[in-house]
């Protein structure tokens, strides 16, 4: 049996964190399965990477960069037109407790 | 305990570009309706992407030259997470371990002491603006808040001070000369008010005898100058109660209540952030080479301190008077305009720091939309150099321009205020104010000088204060000579 | 022999000679679709009659004599992970049903001024995260040369469609293997092309600094063709490379004799089908005989890609996902108590459980404490990788190895566990993660009828290559070209 890296106290954190939700079978079924994958990605501490750059960018390019240019911008209705609740131009969202 | 204060600023002002930070939407978001300013980019939508705009990396790089600062050759953008419903990617692109400038300073002046002190800038740094959210009354009582992402994407800078403020005096003369600056550099309009220039701090008491610091409190919500100095001041007296009372500080977020002048407690609406902070894979590192930064170096407006030693020489003004116009950038614009029109710079100067601000304070109006402009006031000044108006008339013309808008020389014209300049029309009053007084008459011959004073004022009130003083105290002497 | 069997080069020949109509052949591909899809299930949404009208569009031009732009007349399915405006984008998830793009991505763009007609999206794994297509909220894909396998996924949609000859050419997306090991399921060309040479604006991103639009083609001279047209700069982009596009056609006639190849061992490990294994012998054998000289390379980090790749790849997208909250737009839950449970209730149902698991391990990995230890260290594994096949380069033009360590899989046969479907990638994640070009081609069948892919591999910006390698194996290659029978009485478990 795998030694539990991740608890599931740590898996109801970050399901916090990524505002997800899980009843109490799909918690210990996450926790199970997510064990396994960790216990898997242990394999990268076999390689010593002390003196390695992380590799952040795959491309070395110079800088993009636009002209300070104003052009049209959507219509407010385009904008609205796929949210389920709005309200007199703005997105309409439930309270932040 | 000898207590020390420790304040340190974090403050956001918002770049003046013409387009957003990574799309081209207008950054003139102010007063439009919702949601009209936005489109895939900095709305967040599937498969968007953002591009810098170039002028957002000039403006900062500006600040931060300005602010001394080292500039980083590479930088590099960071992905700030958190869910909230003004972000709509629920990241902010932000800057992190490498951020645009570091290492800088500004020295602000004390004003009774004029002692110098050194604040040290930590960082400068580019992100982007969130959206707003609006509540139905109270952001407590209020069961859903309105979105809208108009201000989604614009550009910021984010300065961040050592905390090396003393008091909150000293944080509040730092925040008028960093706008000062901001404003002469063409970057940010520095308007607290209207939130393009916004101010967070941290406080903290320190054991001046063991020099151990003392825990940190974020103050946030100070929307104005005067809000920055109570809200700090405020805090300060908070904790130096607490300590002197034996009791801890708590390391919180505090928000300060205009209202009722106090900060108060966001522990409960608080929760701590784990940002997971990442490198931006959309965005490549930002190079600047040390030719783009000598270009901007040498392309540096004029800024204020630089520009208020150059009135003291140019325009021989005191260094009181200098101080002021500079303030402002658009306060200084005013001031040169009016002297490359009119020859008496302590005059103009007299004027502006005197009657004009008076007015503008009064009606709540900036510089640059004053009804009086520079050329309207310089010639007011003219038709006083004239003689054509009194000193004393030109204050009462200059209110009347002030509230019409109207010229001086139209004002003078209609009211028939002018001075008067027709001797014989002077003599007639003059000769029947000596008729009608023989017992001042008198007096004076008599060597009562207060009785000439006496005649010179009904003169006065009969030309309704358009008879010119000097001439009339003359004439009436040769007059009673006769 | 109906006009949808043909490849998209012989279609646009064939109109400009004016011998067909684009009508005629647009009316071909919708007839087959109108049989075949039921079966398949390859697309999401179709485009008939603004497809049909378009068509015929062409035809006028044609008529008048007008210069036709290069892909006239071709239809195009375009994976449902690329938008396109204002009709419905899913990326095959029920948290954006519904959501209808108000612009379309750049390779679209692209593809219409080229002359090229979007007939439709296909089906994907949801949010591009799976190797079988079984990942869809909206049922599986079917693999046209055995109905009860799978197409391989993400682009599974776009894969069978093509292999199925409802549409002529694809675009498909590759962020660990997407469009190259479906491709290797469905015997069909797919190319990956190296990061930053095809605009990413208008993909909905998975892993940033991984995904790629590539093309999905019955041949690599159509394979070339559309390289041509999507590739290149763009000012939408940050990560697009200002690179010129050469002629992919053009260097694809050229021969292959010197041409130094490398057969990395580590690709031949336990875990391999043994028909799989052949069938690359075999091909090695072809390159042989066009003079190609072949040697066994070493990428000794292989073994690392896939932990190194799920780690970087499930980070990015827990960031990437994380816009995804009912508010502007898609599904919303109706039950909530407030702000927070709104997100969490809308997310935790508009999402599939691989999606979820993804984000999990990816919010997980860039957590505070776990930073260092798992999305850092995955960088860094990530910068030996890419020295591995830098300096394989050195030594080689290009490398070969197998595409998928095995012929198609049966549905429901790897779901249930995600790390064995996971080892699918094997070979094609190390290739993303060095951000360099790679394309899939068929090299034989198995002995229950199913297609065994190749992969060649390249340096940054060697399509050029890569390409005239694939071109030279598909003409010299005695592997049978045929197409799958798509019988319907074989599956069972499909018509519902």
């Amino acid at each position: 049996m795998t030694e539990k890296i991740i608890t599931k106290k740590e898996v109801e954190y970050v399901a916090k964190l990524a505002k997800l939700e899980f009843d109490e079978i799909e918690k210990k079924e996450f926790t199970s399965q997510l064990n396994s994958i960790l216990d898997y990605f242990k394999k990268l501490n076999e390689l010593n990477t002390e003196k390695v750059e992380p590799t952040a960018y795959v491309i070395s390019m110079p800088n993009l960069l636009n002209e300070d240019e104003v052009k049209p911008s959507l219509p407010q209705e385009e904008v609205l037109s796929k949210a389920k609740y709005v309200k007199k131009g703005y997105f309409k969202v439930p309270k932040i407790m | 305990m000898k207590e020390e204060v420790v304040i340190g600023l974090e403050i956001h002002i918002q770049l003046m570009t013409k387009a957003k930070m990574f799309c081209h939407c207008s950054t003139d978001y102010i007063g439009k309706e919702p949601n009209t300013n936005t489109c895939p980019v900095c709305l967040g939508l599937p498969g968007s992407l953002p591009v810098l705009n170039k002028k957002v990396l000039e403006f900062a790089i500006r600040t931060a030259v300005a602010l001394n600062c080292k500039i980083n050759q590479i930088s590099r953008f960071h992905r700030k997470n958190y869910f909230y419903p003004d972000l709509p990617k629920a990241y902010q692109i932000s800057q992190y371990d490498i951020p645009l400038g570091i290492n800088g300073y500004m020295e602000i002046s004390l004003p009774e002491s004029k002692e110098k002190h050194r604040i040290g800038i930590t960082r400068v740094h580019i992100e982007e603006d969130a959206g707003k959210l609006v509540h139905k009354g109270n952001i407590d009582s209020s069961s859903y808040s309105l979105v809208d992402y108009n201000r989604c994407g614009i550009p910021l800078a984010e300065i961040v001070t050592e905390p090396d403020f003393c008091s909150p005096e000293e944080a509040r003369i730092f925040l008028v000369k960093l706008r000062s600056i901001v404003q002469h550099l063409g970057v940010c309009d520095g308007n607290m008010e209207e939130g393009s220039m916004r101010c967070d701090a941290n406080v903290s008491i320190r054991d001046a005898k063991t020099g151990a610091l003392g825990t940190k409190v974020e103050i946030k919500n100070m929307n104005s100058f005067k809000a920055v100095k109570k809200a700090l001041q405020f805090e300060v007296n908070r904790q130096k109660k607490l300590l002197d009372e034996g009791e801890k500080i708590v390391q919180e977020t505090r928000h300060w209540d205009e209202s009722n002048n106090v900060t108060v407690s966001m522990r409960s609406k608080e929760e701590a952030h784990d940002y997971r902070y990442f490198p931006e894979p959309d965005l490549l590192p930002i190079k600047v080479d040390v030719k783009m930064i000598d270009k901007i170096r040498k392309s540096l407006p004029e800024l204020p301190e630089a520009r208020r030693e150059r009135f003291i020489e140019n325009y021989q003004i005191p260094e009181y008077d200098a101080e002021i116009l500079t303030s402002s950038k658009a306060l200084g614009d005013y001031y040169e305009k009016a002297t490359s029109l009119y020859h008496n710079s302590k005059v103009l100067s007299n004027w502006i720091m005197g009657e004009l601000m008076r007015y503008l304070n009064e009606e709540k109006i900036e510089i640059k939309d004053s009804p009086i402009s520079p050329e309207k006031l310089v010639e007011m000044l003219k038709l006083m150099d004239g003689g054509v108006i009194s000193g004393k008339m030109a204050k009462n013309v200059f209110e009347k321009m002030f509230k019409t808008g109207r010229d001086a020389s139209q004002i003078v014209k209609e009211s028939g205020i002018t001075q008067i300049t027709d001797e014989n029309e002077l003599f007639e009053v003059i000769d029947n104010v000596i008729k009608e007084n023989p017992k001042s008459v008198n007096n004076f011959n008599e060597g009562k000088e207060k009785a000439l004073n006496y005649l010179v004022g009904q003169v006065m009130r009969y030309t309704k204060g358009r008879a010119k003083p000097d001439f009339v105290f003359k004439a009436i002497k040769q007059r009673i000579k006769k | 022999m109906t006009l949808n069997q043909l490849t998209a080069h012989e279609v646009i020949n064939l109109i400009r000679k004016k011998k067909i109509t684009a009508y005629e052949v647009m009316q071909d591909i919708f007839n087959q679709i109108d049989k075949v899809d039921n079966l398949i299930r390859a697309f999401l949404v179709l485009n008939k009659e603004e497809a049909l009208k378009q068509s015929k569009e062409i035809d006028i031009k044609v008529k008048n004599g007008e210069k036709l732009p290069p892909l006239a007349g071709v239809a195009v399915a375009v994976k449902d992970i690329i938008v396109t405006r204002g009709t419905e984008t899913t990326c095959g998830s029920k948290i954006l049903k519904g959501f209808i793009p108000p612009y379309n991505a750049t390779v679209i763009n692209r593809l219409k001024e080229a002359g090229a007609i979007i007939i439709g999206k296909t089906n994907m794994d949801e949010f591009a995260m799976g190797s079988s297509t079984e990942n869809s909220a909206f049922g599986p894909t079917h693999n046209p040369w055995d109905l009860e396998r799978v197409p391989g996924g993400s682009s599974g949609g776009s894969t069978a469609a093509v292999a199925a000859d409802e549409t002529f050419v694809a675009l498909g997306t590759d962020t660990g293997g997407s469009i190259r090991q479906p491709a290797s399921l469905c015997g069909m060309v797919g190319l990956k092309p190296t990061y930053g040479r095809v605009s990413r604006y208008g993909l909905v991103a998975y892993a940033s600094s991984l995904d790629q639009i590539g093309p999905i083609t019955k041949d690599v001279t159509d394979c070339a063709l559309l390289m041509k047209v999507i590739s290149g700069h763009d000012n939408m982009d940050s990560t697009s490379v200002n690179l010129e596009v050469p002629d992919y056609l053009k260097s694809c006639q050229e021969g292959i004799k010197d041409l130094k190849i490398g057969v990395p061992k580590e690709y031949f490990i336990e875990g391999i089908d043994p028909e799989v294994k052949d069938a690359l012998d075999k091909a090695l054998k072809v390159f042989e005989k066009l003079g190609a000289k072949i040697e066994e390379a070493s990428l000794p980090h292989t073994e690392y890609s896939l932990p190194a790749y799920y780690l970087i790849a499930t980070a990015e997208a827990s960031s990437n996902l994380a816009r995804y909250d009912g508010v502007q737009y898609g599904y919303r839950v109706e039950d909530y108590e407030d702000l927070s449970f709104m997100y969490q209730r809308t997310r935790s149902k508009g999402f599939g459980s691989e999606v979820k698991r993804r984000i999990m391990l990816g919010t997980y990995a860039l957590s505070s404490g776990y930073y260092d230890a798992y999305y850092l260290k995955a960088q860094k594994v990530r910068t030996l990788i890419k020295e591995d096949f830098d300096k394989a380069f050195e030594k080689y033009d290009i490398l070969i190895t197998p595409t998928s360590p095995t012929p198609a899989f049966k549905l429901k046969e790897k779901v249930s566990d995600p790390l064995t479907m996971y080892l699918s990638d094997i070979y094609t994640v190390p290739i993303n993660l060095a951000g360099i070009p790679a394309i899939s081609l068929n090299c034989g069948y198995s002995k229950s009828n199913l297609p065994i892919g190749l992969q060649i591999i390249g340096k940054h910006f060697s399509e050029e290559t890569i390409l005239r390698t694939a071109y030279n194996f598909e003409k010299h290659s005695d592997v049978e070209k045929k197409k799958p029978e798509m019988k319907p009485a074989k599956c069972k478990e499909v018509v519902e």
